[in-house]
């Protein structure tokens, strides 16, 4: 058998450390390969050429590329030798840089060694590699998301746009998610309804999208291209179908109760369609308010309905979709108010986090977007506004910037001051992070312009006295402590991940960091791919993101769900485990190894079996079965025994 | 210190601004004019602290820093700030804020004769044209 060696300089990199020719001339004389030579950067299309001619002109049968590692190069060497004719699986890349250069940069006699024992073992290897194809997967061109905020709803569109079907699956009765509770937008002051309900509006008469409000996720099955997804409709006590959102039931219900979308500074019905602009726009029971629920009587509701869509025997209702991939969109909520601990929050009615400041600001909200105060209705004259509450806290809280805080307090400052204009808004800041496209000029006009004071610190105590809420602070560019007595406390809360997220993720078995948000595949490279296949990340439910970094993202996860739905199937590594039946005796232990849920026993006849598509050639299985029945294709126990040989 | 939106806004504070020209909360607080005054080894406050005592509406505190007096107006802050602010403009208000009421001119009969004995003329004119 021919084999070609083909050892990379990669510039200073590798052959700045470790000795090449030494190397090269090593291999040549003991290890029986065809063809030795070497490049200074084997990557690059010459370096491949030299690849190509080699094998047309030695006839090699094999070739091991020394260079980077094979995350970096593996697919653009095997491209190569599969270009010149050769099956693409007798190519091995022996790691001489991120395993050998790097880390023994100081020793280069004992990093030539090193080199040396790995290109050995990888000519090994590859010796008894056998020539494979890729696996051919199904794939479901249908997809499914998980939350219908600004981010879902821009993925939903994006995808059904393109002519896939998608099946949008939100918590809460409405969709629009946050942005829905928003007056204005940074750095633009748009009104946030105004550019949310087109789109919303949208998504609610898409034929191809399928939309379940007041719904969850309830079990998820199967891998890439062929999920099996069991969605539960909680009852709404109305029947949707016929209901036409008159709003008679809602205004004769005789059961207030507090609403929360306007997060409890308004009340509802016990009956209600959460805002005007409500999309879809039918009303909810809530069974824990009702009183035919909670007293047995009342009724009044399907009393007045003209059209009879009072359904008080409503159930629960399960619905099955097959689907190709997932957009996981499901946004955040604030860090909760029990949980602050300081600032007198959830103690004290008016102080308040910057959800609730939206609210007072909305010309839908409960003040009709006049600014007063929630304690006695005055109009708040002194307002400080605290950032970091939670965020870039390690000790209270959280050590990550909550990101939109900055602009967001900026923006409320402002509109504050365009309703007051005799109020005094202060900030208190630690940084103010304002990277963005007109984000930077946006807080300089508040802080010039507009008269918003910003002073650098943070604030230590909040208390109330004599109606005021009074403010003990510090000016760190003054190096002189604060003290203001304000009218009204607006804290910028931490983001944290949306309530149930964690669940979803088991359910999906993605995982998240110790935070609980998102983990991407790579933090800068494949920012919206989960590091399972086929499940894909948009919006706030990864890290925390303003509206556009929100769209964005959607978007992108989006084009990566139609580039997999743009084959009928696709290809999967054939570097996978394989059970042989004979030596099989159905032990488990392969089951209890498989991290991929990638192996199952068969009672009948006894037998593990491997689920192609889920395997992702890790071989803990391999180490796992005491029988030796499972091996991992082109990594076998006869393989392995000779790679150490080569190198002891 | 307490801040509250009329300390903040105070008349004194108007008056600097319409004297000088120069709205102080344009300033950000960099502190580049600070790092390229030559004079800050005699000065009590950094010139950028001076501005900032001023946009908290702390006109006595800026008034009563030795600063205003040891900046020799060379406009080597204004040429580098990056906000376009003057501050040569903004120490000559606090300047003739701390002088208008009259009292606290330089009476030439308060200098000691010995002083006078040693002092340039040049001095002489120039703390004239400074504190008067």
């Amino acid at each position: 058998m021919k084999i070609g060696v083909f050892v990379c300089h990669c510039g200073l990199n590798i052959g700045g450390v470790v000795d090449i020719p030494g190397v090269m001339e090593e291999i040549s004389r003991h290890d029986n390969p065809g063809f030795v030579t070497d490049y200074r950067y084997m990557c690059s299309d010459p370096g491949q050429m030299r690849i190509k001619d080699a094998i047309r002109d030695m006839s090699l049968d094999s070739v091991v590329v020394a260079a980077c590692s094979p995350a970096m190069h593996e697919t653009t060497f095997r491209r190569t030798v599969e270009a010149a004719g050769l099956n693409p699986f007798r190519c091995e890349i022996a790691n001489i840089r991120e395993q050998c250069s790097w880390p023994h940069r100081d020793e280069p006699e004992k990093a030539t060694e090193k080199a040396l024992e790995i290109i050995r073992a990888s000519v090994e290897k590859v010796r008894k590699n056998q020539a494979l194809s890729p696996l051919s997967v199904p794939v479901t061109g249908e997809a499914l998301v998980i939350g219908a905020g600004i981010a879902g709803m821009q993925a939903a569109l994006d995808i059904a746009d393109a002519g896939c079907e998608v099946t949008l699956v939100e918590r809460l009765p409405y969709i629009g998610g946050h942005m829905a509770q928003l007056s204005e937008t940074f750095p633009t002051l748009d009104c946030s309804q105004c550019i949310l309900t087109p789109k919303s509006s949208e998504v609610g008469s898409h034929p191809k999208i399928d939309l379940f409000t007041n719904s969850e996720i309830h079990a998820v099955s199967g891998y890439v291209g062929n999920f099996d997804v069991t969605i539960r409709r909680k009852a709404t006590y109305v029947n949707w179908d016929v209901c036409n959102g008159c709003g008679l039931c809602m205004e004769k219900c005789p059961q207030k109760i507090e609403s929360g979308f306007e997060l409890g500074l308004a009340t509802t019905k016990a009956i209600s369609i959460a805002f005007p602009q409500a999309v879809p726009n039918r009303p909810v029971i809530n069974p824990e308010a009702c009183r035919h629920f909670t007293q047995g009587k009342c009724g009044v509701c399907e009393k007045v309905c003209p059209v009879g869509a009072i359904n008080f025997e409503q159930e629960d209702t399960f619905i099955d979709r097959k689907v190709g991939a997932v957009v996981v969109a499901t946004g955040y909520d604030l860090h909760p108010k029990t949980e602050v601990g300081e600032y007198g929050y959830g103690v004290f009615s008016d102080v308040i986090d910057g959800l609730e400041f939206e609210r007072l600001n909305s010309a839908s909200g409960p003040t009709q977007g006049e600014i007063r105060r929630p304690s006695d209705g005055k109009t708040p004259k002194e307002v400080v506004f605290i950032q970091c509450v939670g965020s870039r806290d390690q000790e209270n809280g959280y050590p990550y910037c909550s990101k939109i805080c900055c602009m967001y307090t900026a923006k409320h400052a402002r509109l504050y001051k365009h309703k007051v204009p005799d109020g005094q808004p202060y900030v208190f800041y630690m940084d103010i992070r304002a990277g963005g496209k007109g984000y930077e000029e946006f807080v300089q006009r508040a802080t010039e312009e507009e008269g918003v004071l910003y002073l650098r610190g943070r604030v230590s105590r909040v208390f109330e006295e004599d109606g005021k809420i009074t403010v003990f602070g510090v000016d760190t560019l003054s190096n002189k402590k604060v003290e203001i007595r304000a009218d009204m406390v607006v804290l910028a809360t931490a983001i944290v991940p949306s309530r149930g997220q964690t669940e979803l993720c088991r359910l999906l078995k993605i995982s998240t960091d110790e935070w609980g948000f998102l983990s991407e595949a790579h933090p800068k490279l494949r920012p919206v791919e989960s590091l399972t296949r086929g499940i894909y990340i948009a919006g706030c439910a990864q890290a925390p993101k303003d509206i556009p970094d929100s769209v964005t993202q959607a978007g992108s996860a989006a084009a990566k769900v139609l580039a997999l739905f743009s084959s009928d199937t696709l290809s999967h590594s054939p570097e996978i485990a394989v059970v042989d039946e004979e030596l099989c005796t159905g032990c488990g232990l392969c089951v209890e190894a498989c991290a991929y849920d990638a192996r199952t026993l068969d009672i009948r006849r006894r037998l593990a079996v491997v689920n192609e598509v889920l395997c992702e050639g890790c071989g803990a299985c391999q180490v796992a079965c005491p029988s030796g029945a499972t091996c991992q294709r082109n990594m076998e126990l006869s393989q392995v025994m000779s790679m150490i040989d080569a190198v002891i | 210190m307490k801040l509250s939106r009329e300390i903040i806004a105070t008349e004194d504070k108007r008056k600097l601004q319409d004297i000088s020209g120069e709205e102080v909360l344009s300033c950000y607080q960099c502190g580049k004019c600070s790092a390229g005054c030559a004079m800050t080894s005699a000065m009590d406050l950094l010139p950028h602290q001076v501005i900032r005592l001023l946009q908290l509406g702390q006109v006595e505190d800026a008034l009563r820093s030795q600063t205003i007096w040891v900046c020799a107006s060379c406009l080597a802050c204004s040429t580098r700030c990056p906000r376009g602010m003057s501050l040569p403009n903004v120490m000559e208000s606090l300047r003739s804020t701390f002088l208008r009421p009259g009292d606290r001119c330089l009476n030439p009969a308060d200098i000691p004769y010995e002083l006078l004995e040693i002092l340039p003329e040049q001095a002489l004119v120039a703390a004239f044209r400074k504190y008067t």
